[in-house]
């Protein structure tokens, strides 16, 4: 007996130009908050952009952008609704505001449901905000998608960071591109988790302060736009 | 027309299947559908005649349905799924993706969300035959 559905996922891909898994060693960095400004900076630079949120147990991106009572359109699969001149697909369309505790092969059944039967269509980039951490979700878009990269985001904690290093260490030895690291939340001018990145050989793109004005700014995309990190991200967004 | 995309992968990997096995003519091809996706078999039957390949011009699609099945992972109960409980959004949330009904199905027991789903989830590809 043979699961169907991986095998149309790279055709679902073919038109994508780019696919960024913003990714995270743990979680609370601002992975979520990173890829959402990123896909909405990209849109507002006029490419065609798809985001994608990977994180089924606790999606967040819906939260920033401020979606509520949206529906994917059914056409030869589903059509992801445009929101913010981006194609937005989320478990929140099907989940709503209810819990959805899922164990790995949930997850991973889920995100090949998702990924088989979503026509994303032609995009310049599609970015994915992962879950935390090296588990289900990040091995099986390894394994589906072949032409994937990742950008790593870590806060300057050291403990960010040690998790961060076990995954560029993983995604190397499986010789996975990455876009780079992303400092976030920086809240002094150490060049410590800068330094460590350019030890391990990899681009370190870029280092966002930490920074109140975005709490106040969630569910509005206007004023996200205005924030720091926002012209942070936009630094960022030129080299990915 | 949420089947057309599934019924594409059925074709994909059934076209697959026949070039790897060097099947000239493929004759019949059988598909196992799992009850808690809700899958329009009619939908599913007319995209699969409107996808086949030239190769499968005389295939017979053999649809078969299999009964969903839970056990939960804490007390062990195990149970079938009864679709007359499930409203109208709740089934095509499922419909669409299978483990939602983590969120909105609870074991009948204890009314634990970790269940297992034994059985009956989505479409298997379970066999094709052809001529070499």
């Amino acid at each position: 007996m043979v699961d169907p559905r991986t095998s149309v996922i790279s055709d679902r891909m073919r038109e994508i130009g780019k696919i960024v898994a913003v990714s995270s060693g743990k979680g609370g960095v601002g992975k979520s908050l990173v890829a959402t400004t990123l896909a909405l900076t990209l849109a507002k630079k006029g490419f065609t952009v798809g985001l994608f949120d990977l994180d089924f147990t606790s999606p967040s991106t819906h939260v920033i952008l401020g979606v509520e009572d949206l529906q994917p359109k059914e056409e030869k699969g589903i059509v992801p609704p445009v929101v913010h001149d981006m194609e937005y697909m989320s478990i929140v369309y099907y989940s709503g505001d209810y819990a959805t505790p899922l164990r790995g092969t949930d997850v991973s059944n889920a995100l090949i449901e998702l990924l088989s039967i979503t026509q994303w269509g032609k995009l310049d980039f599609l970015i994915i905000d992962m879950p935390p951490g090296i588990g289900d979700a990040t091995l099986d878009l390894i394994r589906l998608i072949k032409n994937i990269e990742f950008l790593i985001v870590t806060t300057p904690s050291q403990l960010a960071f040690e998790t961060v290093r076990k995954l560029a260490s993983l995604l190397e030895s499986l010789k996975i591109p990455m876009a780079g690291i992303v400092e976030n939340m920086k809240m002094n001018q150490s060049k410590n988790i800068q330094r460590q990145t350019e030890k391990l050989g990899l681009t370190f793109v870029g280092e966002i302060p930490y920074d109140l004005k975005v709490e106040e700014a969630i569910g509005n995309t206007d004023k996200l736009l205005k924030t720091v990190l926002a012209r942070k991200v936009g630094e960022i967004a030129a080299k990915v | 027309m949420h089947e057309w995309a599934l019924a594409e992968a059925v074709i994909t990997t059934a076209s697959q299947f026949a070039e790897k096995e060097g099947l000239k003519e493929v004759k019949e091809v059988t598909i196992k559908v799992g009850e808690l996706q809700q899958i329009e078999v009619d939908i599913l039957e007319f995209a699969l005649s409107q996808l086949k390949p030239a190769s499968f011009k005389d295939a017979k699609f053999r649809i078969t349905n299999e009964k969903a099945e839970f056990r939960c992972r804490v007390c062990g109960y195990e149970w079938l799924l009864k679709k007359e409980k499930l409203d109208k959004s709740t089934a095509e949330a499922i419909h669409f993706l299978p483990e939602i009904a983590h969120t909105y199905i609870k074991c009948p027991k204890c009314g634990s969300p970790d269940f297992e789903i034994l059985k009956g989830r989505g479409i298997w590809l379970e066999s094709i035959k052809g001529v070499k």
